[in-house]
């Protein structure tokens, strides 16, 4: 509410204008919603047990950790330690062990689920692109011992 | 003096209840009131009739109002209960019906439980008169139009009980405001209906009917060249604001007030009031398919080998296509627009609807004057 004087003329003028543009953006506004109703492919709602063979989730979506493995099940981790480090719930153990050249690589990668968040900070404190995170979202168990993981299938190459 | 519209049906009565009456021994045959009688049975299928005719649309209106808001919104709406959640209502009755009733501490015992009764009666009332088809019609008042408002005036009332005796002060607020709003408005409402009383010559909703028979350009939105949309748009919005609805739904503004006038009320006592919005929604397209779209003349197109085929339609089909078309307006509306305040809600009344409104009446006269009207 403006406080302001304003001499007749000028208000009619005001007045005249809102005649107009009220209506219009109104119209606007219905044009948006009309769009949106005839419009079915827009529907975003997702039926999940129905849909679960089709169900894909976008990209973006964080689900647990898992490793980049090729082909062969090789891993690309190097066991530095970063992602243990970039954890802050401490839900990732790098087990180091020695290859038979004498060289530090990876021997376990134990991942504690259970105290994950996904907050995918592992992934991107990671400088060699060893781990990504995954798109399941379906781990619901009856008992502790299933969220605690190894990752890696085999040893690393260093 | 008993009451006798004539109608048909009620003819028909009339004239056979005394021939079976007829049949019984002849020493009680002077002590049977077969006139009165007559009219119970008459007063019996009206009462029946408007009841199923009421109550009947409000499942498929919440039904429909669930799924235009979900379509609206990128959502899908109900989807599990039945084929497309057809039989969530059903749960939804269900749940309702055996919730408990009962008063808040403090409240006005006798007032909040006359608040959801009386609150059918006005929309139940409205039904009477309009015309579903030719003889579909429990009374064609002369008088229609103004029972309509004087009906819709007595339907604030529930409202005015529901919030004062709930002894709550949302529901005090709320129904405060509801008064004041439905004042406001109703005398927008009053002036559209009776320019369209003007133009048709008529204040009757059956002959207000019969004045829009012929082709689609025959009915009063386009028969009165641009005054009949504009009377029609200016009609969807004062309707809108007696009908409480979003966006004019600022009795009710969940926001601000928890729900408005029916914040106290729970279980079967609430499902009145919501009952009573949804024929209240019915009631007012009704009256807006009758005045504007024709009631149940089939759009021809005046081509005749088409208008055969659409006049072949019954017009309860195309009353209640159109009656619907309307409703699905409102519900655009409904979840399109966003809420004024009350002071913004006041100003729109006053300062631009009234005096549009009045500017209508007078140009309906100059049309009428000068017979710009469609032949």
């Amino acid at each position: 509410m403006s406080t302001e004087k304003i001499k007749t003329k000028e208000y009619i003028k005001r007045y005249l204008k809102r005649c107009v543009s009220g209506p219009y953006s109104l119209l606007c506004g219905l044009s948006v919603t009309l769009r949106y109703f005839f419009n079915p492919k827009r529907i975003v709602t997702e039926q999940y047990p129905e849909n679960k063979k089709t169900l894909k989730m976008h990209n973006r979506f964080r689900g647990h950790v898992v490793m980049v493995e090729d082909e062969n099940g090789e891993n690309l981790c190097t066991a530095c330690g970063m992602c243990e480090r970039a954890c802050p719930n401490a839900s990732i153990n790098v087990l180091a062990t020695k290859n038979i050249a004498g060289k530090k690589v990876l021997g376990k990668y134990l991942y504690h689920f259970g105290s994950c968040t996904q907050c995918g900070l592992c992934v991107e404190a990671c400088p060699f692109g060893a781990i990504e995170m995954g798109q399941g979202f379906e781990f619901a168990d009856f008992s502790p011992e299933a969220f605690e993981k190894v990752l890696n299938k085999k040893e690393g190459r260093g | 003096m008993l009451p006798s519209v004539t109608h048909p049906i009620g003819d028909f009565v009339r004239e056979n209840v005394p021939n079976v009456l007829g049949y019984l021994p002849d020493f009680i045959q002077p002590y049977i009131p077969s006139a009165e009688i007559a009219t119970l049975i008459n007063i019996i299928i009206c009462m029946v009739a408007i009841a199923v005719v009421g109550i009947a649309p409000v499942p498929v209106l919440i039904y429909m109002e669930r799924k235009v808001c979900a379509h609206i919104q990128c959502r899908l709406g109900p989807m599990r209960l039945g084929p497309h959640g057809v039989l969530q209502l059903v749960a939804d009755i269900a749940k309702l019906l055996f919730k408990e009733v009962y008063a808040p501490k403090g409240a006005d015992k006798f007032l909040f439980y006359l608040a959801p009764i009386f609150v059918l009666t006005a929309p139940f009332l409205n039904l009477c008169v309009i015309p579903f088809d030719k003889n579909l019609q429990v009374a064609d008042l002369s008088v229609a139009i103004p029972f309509i408002l004087a009906m819709n005036g007595f339907g604030i009332l529930s409202t005015l009980l529901g919030g004062w005796a709930s002894n709550n002060k949302y529901s005090l607020i709320s129904s405060l405001r509801s008064g004041a709003q439905i004042i406001s408005y109703e005398i927008s409402f009053a002036m559209i209906l009776l320019l369209v009383v003007m133009l048709a010559g008529s204040a009757s909703l059956g002959e207000i009917t019969a004045s829009q028979s012929g082709h689609f350009w025959d009915w009063w939105i386009f028969k009165a060249p641009v005054l009949g949309l504009l009377a029609f748009i200016m009609f969807l919005v004062s309707s809108t604001a007696e009908l409480n609805r979003a966006p004019f739904d600022i009795a009710e503004a969940e926001q601000e007030l928890t729900g408005g006038f029916h914040t106290e009320y729970n279980g079967m006592a609430f499902a009145m009031f919501y009952l009573a919005e949804y024929i209240n929604l019915f009631t007012t397209s009704c009256i807006a398919t009758v005045c504007f779209l024709g009631g149940y003349h089939a759009p021809t197109i005046g081509i005749l080998a088409i208008d055969n085929i659409l006049n072949f339609v019954p017009g309860i089909v195309w009353f209640l296509g159109k009656t619907f078309f309307v409703v699905w307006i409102y519900m655009m509306f409904r979840w399109t627009f966003v809420r004024p305040r009350v002071d913004q809600l006041m100003a729109l009344e006053w300062k631009f609807l009234l005096p549009v409104n009045l500017l209508l009446l007078i140009f309906g006269v100059v049309f009428l004057a000068f017979g710009w009207i469609l032949p």
